[in-house]
């Protein structure tokens, strides 16, 4: 199986979206460079709404990821819950 | 009682889908003209699907909110003086490079989806483009207005517009997206949508961004970063292209794969100016040419084509070549520019001890072997006052139009060289993978305007190179030019930091 990412801006915001995602995956390799955040997984990672608005203690809508976000790989599934990544094989 | 809010899937339908409308009384053939003639066959544009279903209100809410964010920084960097806080003035080099390279392709590449976002039937697509489109030209905006700034204190940014389809070196970045704008709406959305975007730019918006973190440039770290994520928009667009070609019908099967060839060998060909960057013009240093290729390339861009393997695509042409190229471009490309450095519109250097010695570390089969030797032979002509520019203009590839500066990868010491002649003329390329895309369209490359070409029928000015450079370049000789050591740029720099 081929690996998904997703690499996010280092911030406060992002520190927390990583907390979530850490949970909802937890087999993910979090790799710190500067100023970016990268998370690998084999196949499949997911970002959930619920998750990260519980680690922020704040609303948050899925598309906000944007503002925090630098680039990711994987085919993207997005809907008003969560957002993911996976390949086919 | 409060309306109740849509889904997003419901809410880009209505604001996406729902925005297009049948012709009763014009051919729709008519009215997409550029839609067939490349060979592609759609039979159904409803099956295109965009996974982020970002609709054009939720675009400009959350693009707003990218420009505020940005915008503080830019402020906040030029309120606290960041120029002062860079690494080494060295580094500022990378930055007009990107400035004179690099963004007036983002300005292109607007244009481009501009007008192929009115050449689909299809409204999704139309749409995305719309977006791609925006998104460029606003990358082209922060990128001047961050780099601005630097105008300010150093020399070499204040041409950049009327440079770029002037100068030698950047014509080549010029000549990729003018080839890439001249084709067909399909071509253009596999060559930059994908082959570029996908599976390319993340080498230079990833791993090079990191780097001017690195060297204390909050700026461009910023821009880069707010960038790449359109970019990460852009990405999931470019694959959905492939991925709803490849499933409207089999014939675009073979008609993708060479498109995909084409452009993934233009990419990397771009991209030996990243490589040369990340290894030579940053002087902290994240990580390697070869070790982020190894990531971005082969490691993410093969689980992409494995992806896609169901679909009969297969892995790009020449992909075992450059396998091999990622130990020797960079040392080849900052070489050139090097020995080049009176013609060149930033500032040129020898590595320092710490710098060969990390560079020895990385590519620990090439750099002592073949690369070592001649930054050796640099410092000791240098110590001698003889620091080497040389003389010739240099024989450029008709499809890449970068110097003939890549050698064979099983004898690196062998300049590369492939022709061919069409029509009773020469033409001469850097490989095999340049030779082939001219044989495949050469009523389209006998017309490129080569730099050195036009130098020597005297379209540039002249007879000169000093003219060539001061008058039709427009350079500022002495100043933009020539190795950092001397310069004025090194002796503001000396002057701010109070050491002698």
């Amino acid at each position: 199986m081929s690996k998904v990412y997703i690499a996010l801006q280092d911030n406060d915001v992002s520190r927390y979206i990583v907390e979530a995602i850490e949970e909802d995956n937890p087999e993910v390799r979090v790799i710190h460079n500067p100023a970016m955040i990268r998370i690998e997984a084999e196949g499949y990672l997911v970002v959930k709404r619920e998750t990260v608005e519980e680690k922020l203690g704040r609303d948050w809508e899925v598309p906000e990821l944007h503002l925090n976000l630098i680039t990711l790989g994987g085919n993207v599934d997005e809907d008003d819950d969560q957002l993911s990544l996976s390949w086919n094989s | 009682m409060a309306a109740k809010k849509l889904s997003l899937k419901d809410k880009y339908s209505l604001l996406t889908r729902d925005l297009d409308w049948e012709f009763s009384y014009q051919d729709r053939k008519e009215a997409f003209p550029f839609e067939a003639f490349e060979g592609i066959k759609i039979t159904d544009w409803s099956k295109w699907e965009d996974p982020f279903r970002l609709t054009m209100d939720a675009y400009w809410k959350y693009q707003a909110e990218k420009e505020k964010k940005l915008y503080a920084i830019f402020d906040a960097f030029a309120q606290n003086n960041g120029q002062l806080n860079v690494s080494d003035p060295r580094y500022v080099n990378a930055i007009k490079l990107f400035l004179t390279g690099i963004s007036p392709q983002e300005y292109q590449a607007h244009q481009g989806f501009a007008h192929i976002g009115r050449q689909y039937g299809g409204v999704g697509a139309r749409v995305a483009c719309q977006m791609q489109s925006l998104d460029e030209l606003r990358h082209v905006q922060t990128q001047v207005h961050a780099m601005s700034h630097y105008n300010k204190f150093f020399d070499g940014f204040q041409n950049w517009s009327h440079m770029q389809d002037r100068v030698w070196y950047l014509s080549v970045p010029t000549s990729f997206f003018h080839d890439a704008r001249s084709a067909g709406p399909f071509e253009f959305l596999v060559a930059i949508g994908f082959s570029f975007e996908y599976v390319l730019t993340n080498l230079l918006f990833v791993p090079f961004m990191s780097g001017a973190a690195y060297n204390g440039d909050m700026a461009t770290v910023t821009f880069g970063f707010s960038a790449q994520s359109d970019e990460a928009r852009h990405m999931t667009l470019g694959l959905e292209v492939i991925k709803f070609l490849l499933e409207q019908h089999e014939d675009n099967v073979p008609i993708v794969q060479k498109w995909i060839d084409k452009w993934f060998w233009r990419g990397t060909r771009l991209l030996s100016l990243v490589g040369m960057m990340m290894d030579y013009m940053l002087p902290n240093k994240v990580m390697s040419w070869q070790e982020a290729w190894e990531i971005y390339f082969e490691e993410a861009g093969g689980a992409l084509f494995k992806d896609l393997a169901r679909y009969g695509i297969t892995m790009p042409k020449y992909a075992e070549l450059v396998e091999k190229e990622k130990e020797h471009v960079s040392h080849q490309t900052w070489w050139t520019f090097y020995t080049h450095g009176h013609a060149a519109g930033f500032h040129t250097w020898i590595p320092t001890d710490e710098e060969m010695d990390w560079l020895s570390e990385k590519y620990p089969n090439t750099f002592d072997k073949y690369y070592r030797p001649r930054w050796e032979l640099a410092r000791k002509l240098e110590a001698e006052g003889k620091r080497f520019y040389t003389k010739a203009l240099p024989q450029l590839c008709t499809t890449c139009q970068i110097p003939m500066l890549f050698t064979e990868m099983d004898d690196p010491t062998q300049i590369s060289y492939r022709d061919t002649v069409y029509k009773g003329e020469r033409y001469h390329f850097c490989s095999d993978g340049c030779c082939d895309i001219f044989k495949d369209e050469p009523e389209k490359y006998v017309q490129s305007w080569l730099p050195v070409h036009q130098i020597f029928q005297g379209n540039c000015g002249g007879p000169g190179v000093e003219q060539v450079l001061g008058e039709y370049y427009k350079m500022n000789l002495g100043a933009d030019n020539l190795d950092i050591k001397g310069s004025p740029d090194e002796k503001r720099w000396k002057q701010w930091k109070g050491v002698a």
